[in-house]
Formats: C-alpha cells, structure tokens, sequence
C-alpha cells in the first residue's frame, strides 16, 4: 500500500502542477471511427505543441459509437467512416457538418509462399469472397496470372469479426461490381460472410493472415505496408491492374463528384485508367452550431491545421492526402460553422 | 437478546455498545439493500435494452442458428454453443487442475518456502490484463493447436468433436487460454475453503488410520465443498464473460460448429465485437444476447446448488 | 500435520496386508498427481511472463513513468497518465465496492442468514459473475455518462466497481463462513454482542481470506478494458480532475497493441509488463499486511 500512496501522491503533486495551468485550458473531446485514429492524434500532438491552451483528445470507438456519442452531445466533433446518413443526421439537432479529412486504400494481403505477386480480376476477387472460387489455382485466378505457379490449396478467406468502417467500404465496392456478392451478403459496417476465418479489428486480420498459408483478407493498407504483407494488384473498372500506391489512391480521390450540399461521396468502382478501386474518404462530424465561442475557435484552429499542414504527415503513417479540391470545399464547409 | 432489568447494567458503557450495535445492523442492512438495487438496476437495463428484441424474435432467438443484422435476423444457437461450449472445456481442465493445487497448497507435501513461491507464481496469472493472455494465445497457443489439431483432425475427423476445418483459431485454443485465465480463481478460493477445514476433523480422520489422500478425498473436499463450488462459479462466470482474449483466440465464426478444431463465437465475444458499430434493432438484440449470458449463469447457478446439496447431505453435522 | 501417513514409518502398515499397500501405493499416486500438476501449470505461467518480460522490458525506464503517450509514427515518451488513471479507477471502483460487498457479506453471515433479503442477494450476485464487462461499462454509460453530460473517472470507477461488487461479495461470504463455529460461539459466551464478535473475533480472522477476495477483484479490475473505454475513454494528458476523460493501462494497451507502428507496439508490452507488476506488488503488500495477524 506504501507504494501505491507513494504514487499517488507524486501523481497529485504532477496533477496540481498540471492544474495550475490548467484554468486556461479549453478542451475538445472526439470520439469515432478507429481507422484514422493515428492521424487525428498526430495532428492533435503537433498542433497542441504550437498551441498548448488547448487540449484534444480522440479515442478510436467505431463510426457507430461515434455517430451515437455525437447524436447524444458529449463529444465535441465525431470521425466515421460512413459519414452519415441523412436519418441519422435528422437526429442531431444542432445540425450536422460533414468534412472529408482524409483518406486510405484498402488492400487484399494474402499469404502464399512463393507467390511474390499476384493479379486478381473483379470477378477473382468477387468470387473469393462470395465463397464460390475456394482454390488458389481456380482457372479464373490463374487466367491474370500467366506463368505464376499458384499451389492447389484451399483459400482461406479472412474477414472482420467487428463492426467496422472498412468492412463498410469493402463491402460497398463488392456490392457494387457483384450482383451475386450484393444478393447473398450486402453492404454494412457488419455482415454475415458465407465463409472464412474473422479476426478482431485490423491487426487480428492481419494476425490471421500471418499465420494460415493461403489466406486472404482485407485490411488497411497502413497495416499491410507496417507488417510487410505482400498484397494483390486488383483489377478496377477500365481493366488495369493496379496497385494500392498514393497515386492510384489519389487518382480515385480525384474522380469523386460530391454533391453540392453536402460533402459526402464513396467511390465505390472508380472510372479512372489508374484508379485503384478500393480507396474511400473518412469524415470528421461537426455541428452546425456550438455554443461555447471557445470550444468553436479551438476547433476551427484545429480542423484547419490538419486540413492544411496536418496532412504531410498522411502518407509516412499510412493515408492519402486530400486531394486539393477536397481540401478546399472541406475549409469552407469548416467556415460555413458558427 | 434483552436481559432481564436486575442483570441490565446501567451504564453508559454498555447503552452505548448497545447503540452501536443497532447502528452496525443498519448499516449492514442497508449496504445489503444497496446490493441488491445496484445489481437488480443493472439487470432491469438489460431488460429494458432488450425488449425490443424479445418482442421481435422470442424464443426463436435461442434456437435460431443465423445472426445476420443486414437482414434483421437474430439467433444466438451457434454463440449458446460456443460459450457453453468454451467455457465448459475451460472449466473442465481448469477445476482438477486449480483443486490440485489448492490441495498441494494447503498440504505440507514440500516445504513452505516452496508452497508460497507456487502460490505467488498462482497469483501472479490473475494480475496479467486479458489483452496479454490473447497476444499470448496468438503467439503461442495458435501454433500449436495448428499442427495439433491438424494431426487430430485427420485421424479422428470423424468424431464431430474433432471434425474438420481445423484452424489455429478455434474453441479448443480459447478454452485452453480460458483454463489459464480462471485458474487463480479456482486455487485461490479452494485454498481457502481447504484450510478453513478446522484441524479437528484431519487429526480426527488420521487417527482412525486413514491415509492423507484418503482424508482428502472423503474428508476435506466434501467439506469445502461450499467453497470450492463458489469458486467454481466464480470462474464459471469469468470464463463466460471473457471478452478480450476469447475475440481473439476463437475465430468469431457465426455458423454453427460442434467441432472443438473449428472457429466459433461466443455470446461476450459476439457483444464485444458488434457493439461498437450496431445501432437500432441490433443494438437491443445485443442486449437479448447479453440477457442470455444472464441465464446461463442462473443455469450454472442451479447445478452448482444441485452439486453442493449432494455433498452436503454427507458431512451434515460436521461444522 | 506430521502425524499424516504417508510413508510408512508403522512397520505393521508395511508388512500389513495387500489391501494397505495398495492403500499407500495410492496415496503415492495421488500425492505425485498433485505435485506434477502444481509444477505442471508453472509452464505456461513461465511462457506468459517470457513474453511479457522479453516484449516489455526493452522500452521499460523511469521516464516511463514520467512522460505523456506519444503520438502515432513518433516515438520516445510513456505513461504515467495512464498509470495514474488506472490507479484512481481502480481505487474509486474499490472504494465504492469493498465497504458494499463486505457490509452486505457480514449481513447475510452473522445477521439473517436465512431472510429473503440474504437470499436475494445470494442470488442476485451469483447472477451477476457471469456479466461480460463490456455490459458494466455500458450500464456505467448510461447512468454516470449520460446524466453528466461528459466522460470521467468516477463513471470509470463506478463501471469497475459494478465488476468488482459480485466477487468481492461471494469471496467474503466464503472467508466469514470459513470462520470456525467454536470462535463465535466462544465469543458470545464471554458476553460479547454481535457487534463485537463482528469486529474483533469474526473479521480478523477472515481478513486474509477477504483480501484473497479483494486482491482478485482489483487484478480483474486493472486489467479489463472494455469498462473504463465506455466510460472514462482516454486522455493524452495527467489527471487534471476525476470529471475528464482519463487514461488507463488497459485501454493504453488496448490502442497501441492495434496499430500499425511498432513503437507503440512495444510500449503497449511495457505498459503489460507495469500493470502486471503493479498488480502484483499491491497484491503481495496487501497480503503480508494483513497476514501478520494471522497466528
């Protein structure tokens, strides 16, 4: 018990000394969508740095969770994944503001040995994950792959146990490329695979795939890059090959047509000759209202900084940077805010 | 409890004891009542979430084998059988397991020094966070029941226990991870029940020639008995309950499976895994879910209470 | 207890008939059963803290304790928030649970042991062991949370009270009706009330046990995550008051261990390897404290 009092009051002391300072401080509290939780925090820790009055915190919860903690007014600003529907924006009676803040790719990681590169068509791809193509030397998967001796063995498909944004994503595109996909399974944060092994959250994905030869699964791209999983070339709607890249990415960024109103747009099957086809937008919720002036500045401060020079740090950690005509309309949705 | 008024000293030492008595009994009294609103509150809001869907599924909610919120379709059967069946193998490897060292630790087998080094190393699994035990799962536990399961499902693949598709994530992995985890539990509170065995009845049992195992086994354990079955259903409870670890050892699979090799869920594990991100009608089905790990604690309960009115009936008269 | 037979010093056992030595052979079995099985579990105990010790310690310094978490893609800093939090959590969700849980447990032993009240509450907690936490956090949510308007500790204390409320119960149930008869009844015989036989007979003697009890609930309560991120989140900086979002071990361990960096990764082991430890030396101070009393 000694050391424990002992803790705690070296604690006190910290926190006293914090405290002192503490009376300017304002605070901002977010709650969201798990996947670009690193870079909000990294925007919050170099943008509290220059400015240290203000203190921001953002715990990764799920889009859902932070749609309902937004609905509900304990937390300043939301991330989803999904943005929001216009039943759940209804809901919010202070308004609601939907601000692209940035942007990632979804990649298919796989583990066969031997297999440094593989291509995968829409209907390879689809197919897998429909539960109709089980082996590896499936013809439809070795009509991309010429000359690659892909294994007689069985595919394990690896999915997401948890609800999740990029099961969102996912499953939109393959809803949109696959009637068959979009029949048996459809579209949502959580749907019921006809087949495989789920893992919770990215990493258990990625844990997954690690350990089972013939495995493939979906996961963010920063966790492939991190854990250097080797990932396919998909197939997207002009027949081109392409790889999960910062260009590619951007490339289907850039074709995406918001309508005018509100800031909210998925490309679910890109047209673009380079466009990767799973690349989708991540929104920051805010209200159209706040009452607390201070709160409102902080936050307009805030958002502008990772709008602006926050996001050079999108690709080291795994992102692609908004486009800047998204960059734009963003800043002036953020202006719209009173 | 009154004296007469002749042996009722007056003064103010015992009036005062007196007071505080009462006071303590009250104070007792209402922390019991306390209890009892907090725990039932808590039950009450499980309710409430889940009206809705009990409104909607009834009972086929336990006997329906797809769980499928895109479609609005709930059934928990493959997550029933997952816990029951996760926990159960659990319990199964870990009550012999954590009673042997209860007993080896409560006995003078080796010397003391050796003893409290076991036990503190016993306790020393309670303080690891869920989240560990799951990284270690993944590390170690994985791998081996890989190769094991792949051996087992091969040559005894047609038993449906040990039925194939034989994955690293499966029942047999979380439940082997499940034992470790509730261990502490089981020896800590046997341990105690086996100690607070008064001395009288040993000696007693060793002077009439029996040997130490055999006053054990037919002295010993029926007498601790009570406690040893609330550690039981102490650990039944956690092991039930586990979420962290479990989501990531077992696979969440939702289709139904009776093999041990193959992935499955669990009702916590289910929970954990949707809650985040479900809203509406999923929400309340979560709490259905939720209420049903509710009542196959009171079933557990039930058959912990069968078991201890067994063994009571043999050592009546003993305490 | 050296009176237990075991080996055979009675020359007359030995040279008996088969039936006791079989009787012996048997209790040798049994005996080497149980001490296997003892060192047996000591394997994957040894398995777990290698790879918490060999993961954890590389990171593991001072400063640690120190700094403020660092931001994704960086690297230095540590968590002293964190362990501060976790120890106001806990010690709020123990300071709310231990006086219900053991005031409740004396009741329903040494009051009305039979009364529909001590059955109801039997009841209710045995009822309630098998809640996944997530759903404390979640009740938590919705009264603390919701009806203040803002995420803080003392929601997160709450949540881990709620856990701890039904083992801290049971467990003490188990210490006081571990206490031989003969004490009770020595004591009413000497003229004392029950009050006193409560807390100068009763509790002492079941104190080490309560503590077993007590012990178990803070480790299960220092390391359950899904708790303390309904209620109380996360919070990049030290503990300013118990009305803010705060941070915690299990949840620090909860975010760094699933990103993508391995920094993080790794201070997510350190911060296993503290809680670990944390737990331990309060459990171990705990225990020889309250022991001494014991004869």
């Amino acid at each position: 018990m000694k050391i424990n009092s002992f803790r705690i009051a070296l604690s006190l002391v910290a926190a006293s000394a914090a405290a002192y300072s503490a009376s300017a401080q304002t605070k901002l509290n977010g709650a969201g969508a798990t996947f670009p939780a690193p870079l909000y925090q990294r925007w919050i820790a170099e943008f509290t740095k220059a400015d240290p009055k203000i203190q921001i915190n953002y715990q990764g919860v799920g889009s859902g969770t932070g749609i309902t903690n937004f609905t509900q007014g304990i937390v300043n600003f939301a991330g989803s994944d999904a943005a929001m529907t216009d039943e759940q924006i209804a809901k919010v009676k202070q308004g609601v503001v939907l601000i692209p803040a940035t942007a990632g790719s979804i990649v298919l990681a796989y583990n066969l040995p031997g297999v440094e590169s593989l291509k995968l068509s829409r209907e390879a791809y689809s197919g897998i994950f429909v539960g109709k193509i089980t082996k590896w030397n499936d013809p439809i998967i070795a009509k991309a792959n010429e000359g690659v001796k892909l294994p007689d063995t069985a595919i394990t498909v690896c999915e997401r146990s948890d609800g999740s944004g990029t099961t969102f994503v996912f499953t939109k595109h393959l809803s949109a490329i696959s009637p068959d996909f979009k029949t048996q399974v459809g579209e949502g944060t959580t749907v019921t695979w006809p087949t495989g092994v789920a893992g919770k959250g990215n990493d258990g994905v990625t844990a997954l795939i690690k350990q089972t030869p013939g495995a493939v699964g979906y996961v963010e791209y920063g966790y492939a890059k991190n854990n250097k999983l080797t990932f396919a070339q998909l197939e997207n709607k002009s027949g081109a090959f392409v790889t999960a890249t910062a260009a590619s990415g951007a490339a289907t960024l850039n074709s995406t047509q918001f309508p005018s109103e509100i800031l909210r747009a998925w490309p679910s099957d890109p047209d673009a000759k380079d466009a990767y086809p799973i690349s989708t937008f991540t929104w920051l919720l805010l209200y159209k209202k706040y009452d607390n002036k201070e709160v409102l500045d902080a936050l307009k401060k805030f958002v502008t900084y990772g709008l602006t020079d926050g996001q050079k740090f999108a690709d080291d950690l795994g992102y692609i940077p908004l486009p800047k005509e998204v960059a734009a309309k963003s800043e002036a949705a953020l202006k719209s805010i009173e | 409890m009154r004296d007469t008024a002749a042996e009722t000293p007056t003064g103010d030492d015992f009036r005062k004891q007196r007071f505080r008595f009462d006071l303590f009994l009250v104070l007792t009294w209402l922390a019991s009542v306390a209890t009892v609103i907090a725990l039932v509150w808590i039950v009450w809001s499980i309710l409430q979430a889940a009206f809705p869907a009990m409104a909607a599924t009834g009972f086929s909610f336990f006997t329906n084998a797809v769980w499928n919120p895109n479609r609005n379709i709930y059934g928990v059967f493959p997550f029933l059988n997952g816990t029951a069946g996760s926990s159960g193998f659990a319990l199964l490897l870990a009550l012999p397991l954590g009673v042997a060292i209860a007993i080896f630790l409560s006995e003078d087998f080796l010397p003391s020094a050796i003893r409290q080094v076991i036990r503190f190393v016993v306790e020393l699994l309670a303080a690891i966070p869920s989240v560990v035990y799951g990284l270690w799962g993944i590390a170690v536990i994985i791998p081996m029941v890989q190769s094991w399961g792949g051996f087992l499902s091969q040559k005894f693949g047609f038993l449906p226990t040990f039925a194939p598709p034989a994955t690293g994530n499966s029942m047999l992995t979380a439940s082997l991870v499940l034992a470790l985890m509730v261990l502490p539990t089981i020896t800590a509170i046997s341990r105690t029940a086996l100690v607070a065995v008064p001395k009288t009845l040993r000696e007693g049992s060793y002077a009439v020639g029996a040997t130490r195992w055999e006053t054990i086994f037919k002295v010993l354990l029926p007498t601790a008995a009570p406690g040893i079955v609330a550690a039981t259903i102490l650990a039944f409870g956690r092991a039930m309950g586990e979420t962290m670890a479990v989501a990531m050892l077992i696979g969440n699979s939702p289709r139904l499976t009776w093999s041990l090799l193959s992935p499955a869920g669990t009702l916590a594990g289910l929970l954990a895994n949707q809650f985040g991100e479900a809203s509406g009608m999923q929400v309340s089905a979560l709490m259905y879910a939720a209420l049903t790990l509710v009542l196959l604690t009171l079933l557990v309960n039930i058959a912990g209470e069968l078991v201890l009115r067994h063994t009571q009936k043999t050592i009546a008269g003993i305490r | 207890m050296s009176i237990a037979i075991d080996s055979a010093p009675n020359s007359s056992i030995k040279a008996g008939s088969g039936w006791d030595r079989f009787r012996l052979a048997r209790n040798t079995f049994w005996t080497v059963l149980c001490v296997g099985c003892s060192f047996l579990t000591l394997v994957p105990l040894f398995s777990i803290v290698y790879l918490v010790v060999v993961n954890g310690l590389p990171l593991l310094s001072l400063n640690i304790f120190a700094q403020l978490p660092p931001a994704p893609g960086l690297e230095g800093g540590g968590f002293g928030n964190a362990v501060q939090g976790t120890v106001v959590m806990v010690g709020i969700g123990i300071l709310f649970a231990a006086p219900l849980g053991i005031l409740s447990a004396i009741y329903i032993c040494e009051y009305n042991r039979r009364s529909s009240l001590a059955g109801a509450v039997r009841f209710i907690a045995k009822l309630l062991t098998g809640v996944p936490s997530i759903i404390c956090g979640v009740f938590a949510f919705a009264v603390v949370v919701l009806s203040t308007g803002h995420f803080s500790a003392i929601a997160g204390g709450v949540a881990l009270a709620v856990l701890a409320l039904p083992t801290i119960l049971l467990t003490t149930e188990q210490a006081i009706l571990g206490v031989p008869n003969s004490l009770r009844e020595a004591s009413y015989g000497m003229g004392a009330t029950r009050f006193q036989t409560i807390f100068r007979v009763i509790l002492p003697e079941a104190l080490p046990a309560i503590m077993t009890g007590l012990m178990l609930a803070v480790a299960r309560a220092a390391g359950e995550t899904a708790p303390v991120l309904f209620t109380a989140r996360f919070s990049q900086y030290w503990i300013q008051s118990f009305n803010d979002e705060t941070a915690s071990l299990a949840v620090l361990i909860y975010n760094f261990s699933t990103l993508p960096y391995d920094y993080q990764i790794k201070l997510a082991w350190t911060a296993s390897l503290v809680l670990v430890v944390l737990v331990t030396m309060t459990n171990i101070t705990a225990q020889l404290v309250f022991s001494k009393r014991r004869r």
